[in-house]
């Protein structure tokens, strides 16, 4: 049976990732500079700006789950009064934390704990359980905790929108400079701006260069390579990284290298990634001969709307016009638009059980689009994170099932 | 001549078809799963080739499918337990239906075009609610035999309702109920519209509507009582518990057909 291909940027991508997780070891160590945490679709160009190094939670706990700690940790939090039908990256976090123990002490030699922040930003615009991930960790270690209350369900993005999320944004770099004393750079502002747009425009190219056929990347390497534009956009690193990552991918197009050898099927995968079963998932498709070309997932660290010369309205924009923040109806035109890029012949909604905000399969939204475009689509019931909520075998036979279904 | 078998091992029964080269079956089995599949597969195998009066040799092509597809070791290709269903309810129901089959652990609903081409499907959820092991759990909790339901749900007078969606749940509503000398057979009624409610919230089930699996095959008062929940009569192939093995069976054929015509 044909292997998981590899890019080589791979091998990159852990020294990168090495170096992320030891700087803010560093900081948090020595003090010097200040750690903030942020949520994953935070304002992290901010907090660079006022001289932060930022450390991302979520990736800590999709670090929990693809290693499959998640499962030993979830209980402890659920035992605090934090119920299994929640974030299971929340309840894997904290409940790792309750546990005292961290993937990252077992993978990055000479460190301990995760970094205690100094202070802890949110932005609610994904869903209202990172905010109360981050004041658990504030009441437990007395620390402030600000955020960025967003919008949920917009339609078109409107002033009145980016108005209100741009003068929270201010009000929030004021409330940080009261608590900590670290002040916003207006000039470095602009540059990481400058540099997250660039990260960001990155990543599209890389992630569109699915878009050939057969096609370089699937979702899981997207799952994987996603890193930097998570915990690092906003630096040169991240630039430099995706700058590699795209050159080695037109060398695969360039040579007709298919990331599934016998690319005879592609889908588009809705829903967050089953860390614990990556792998698993990867070589199901892989022996299925199908590529899992795009993901809303992964496109969610795409900010076109950055602009250096407006940070802050731009950045409003940009953490507003996210796909988790909108209603059906712009899911539905979004799902066309890939469908035009991509190409793909199928849809699987993950219908993640402790995430409804990435499940975007429970108000009738797949039968719409299957009905207007005619492209099929299956849910496959499981989780993030919590292996309890995921029946592999059913799954596979749904898998299978459709594959068989797309033949013919 | 050439012929064909079709080994589906659900998670409760195990089946096992022989077709003949024009598709027509010969013989069919059907034994309890136990836990070790790969001997059971074996079992219902040699026992439908006996019951044909057909040797191994004879045998062109054999497609197993359902939860223990992978541990038939002697099969020439396995394929979806959804396919093959759907396979075996075109033999009888060449025109577009929707088939709803209500298997030992899990349901399905699958929707075919006019040839037979599956258009989409459902499987239900993680739990076993309406399901096969739901009937048999609620059964043994009531210490009655399987066999006796279906003709206990035809008698019944009246039926109670049940609430919960969980099958523990649900088992405890109902000995509250037989506590309080509600007759078995409303119980048992209503165990069974429980069932159709499970499976008719699934999906649309628009159209000519199918049933199938060991279910309906033993408790046909499932299909009438889901004709009356949708308002038009559900149909049911010969042998529907078997229609599985009977659509694997066919696939194998199919199969050799294809290379032939190639
Ligand atoms: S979006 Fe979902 S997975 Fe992410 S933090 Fe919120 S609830 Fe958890």
């Amino acid at each position: 049976m044909a292997d998981i291909k590899k890019l080589e940027t791979a091998k990159l991508m852990k020294k990168v990732m090495a170096d992320h997780f030891y700087e803010i070891d560093a900081a948090f160590k020595s003090g010097e500079p200040k750690v903030a945490w942020c949520t994953s679709v935070g304002p992290a160009e901010l907090l660079r700006a006022m001289g932060f190094v930022v450390y991302f939670p979520e990736n800590h706990a999709a670090i929990l789950g693809a290693s499959r700690a998640a499962n030993d940790c979830i209980p402890a939090a659920n035992a605090i009064g934090y119920s299994p039908e929640i974030c299971s990256y929340l309840t894997s976090d904290v409940g790792a934390y309750l546990k005292g123990f961290t993937p990252l002490a077992k993978i990055y030699d000479g460190i301990e704990t995760i970094p205690k922040p100094d202070v802890l930003v949110y932005n609610t615009n994904q869903c209202r359980d990172v905010k109360d991930w981050f004041e658990w960790y504030a009441r437990e270690w007395n620390v402030p905790c600000f955020g960025i209350e967003s919008f949920v369900n917009v339609g078109d993005v409107t002033k009145y929108h980016v108005d209100s999320i741009a003068g929270q944004m201010r009000k929030l770099a004021a409330e940080i400079t009261a608590a900590t004393g670290n002040k916003m750079d207006e000039d470095l502002l602009k540059e990481t701006v400058r540099l997250s747009r660039r990260c960001s425009d990155l990543w599209k190219d890389v992630l569109e260069m699915a878009a050939n056929k057969p096609s370089p990347l699937t979702f899981f390497d997207g799952t994987i390579h996603m890193g930097p534009a998570v915990c690092l956009r906003g630096t040169q690193v991240a630039v430099d990284y995706y700058e590699t990552l795209l050159k080695e991918l037109r060398g695969w197009v360039d040579e007709g290298v298919a990331a599934v050898a016998g690319e005879r099927h592609r889908i588009y995968w809705e829903g967050m990634p089953i860390w614990g079963k990556l792998r698993e998932n990867a070589k199901l498709f892989l022996e299925l001969k199908t590529c899992l070309v795009a993901s809303t997932y992964c496109n969610s660290w795409i900010f076109s709307a950055l602009d250096p010369d407006d940070p802050w309205n731009s950045m409003a924009r940009a953490y507003t016009e996210l796909f988790i923040v909108r209603d059906d109806d712009y899911k539905e035109d979004y799902y066309r638009r890939m469908l035009d890029i991509f190409g793909f012949d199928g849809i699987i909604f993950h219908d993640a059980k402790t995430c409804p905000n990435n499940s975007n399969c429970r108000y009738g939204l797949p039968q719409r689009f299957s009905k207007e475009t005619g492209i099929p689509f299956i849910t496959i019931d499981g989780d993030l994170n919590d292996l309890r909520c995921y029946s592999e075998e059913q799954a596979i036979t749904k898998i299978e099932a459709f594959i068989e279904q797309l033949d013919g | 001549m050439n012929y064909f078998v079709g080994i589906d091992i659900g998670s409760t029964t195990a089946k096992a078809v022989v077709v003949d080269h024009e598709g027509a079956i010969l013989a069919q089995t059907v034994r309890r799963s136990g836990y070790d599949f790969a001997v059971v597969a074996r079992d219902v195998f040699s026992a439908v080739l006996q019951q044909a009066k057909i040797q191994r040799v004879s045998v062109m092509g054999i497609v197993s499918t359902g939860y223990g597809r992978r541990n038939v070791d002697f099969t020439d290709q396995q394929r979806t337990e959804i396919f093959c269903h759907a396979r075996g309810v075109h033999h009888y129901f060449p025109e577009p239906v929707t088939v709803v089959d209500i298997g030992g652990q899990d349901n399905k609903v699958i929707h075919l075009g006019p040839g037979g081409e599956r258009l989409g499907f459902t499987m239900n959820r993680k739990c076993a609610a309406g399901t096969g092991a739901f009937i048999e759990e609620i059964a043994y909790r009531l210490d009655l035999p399987l066999n006796d339901l279906n003709r206990m749900a035809e008698e019944a007078e009246s039926e109670v309702t049940i609430g919960s969606f969980c099958t523990v749940f649900s088992c405890t509503e109902i000995l509250g109920m037989a506590r309080r000398g509600i007759p078995v057979a409303d119980i048992i009624k209503g165990v069974f519209r429980s069932v159709v409610k499970r499976v008719a919230e699934m999906d649309s089930l628009d159209g000519k509507v199918v049933m199938t699996g060991g279910v309906v095959d033993h408790n046909p008062v499932v299909a009438q009582m889901l004709g009356e929940a949708l308002g038009r009569s559900v149909e049911t192939p010969p042998h529907p518990q078997a229609i599985g093995a009977l659509g694997a069976a066919l696939i194998a054929r199919d199969m050799q057909e294809e290379i032939k015509s190639k």
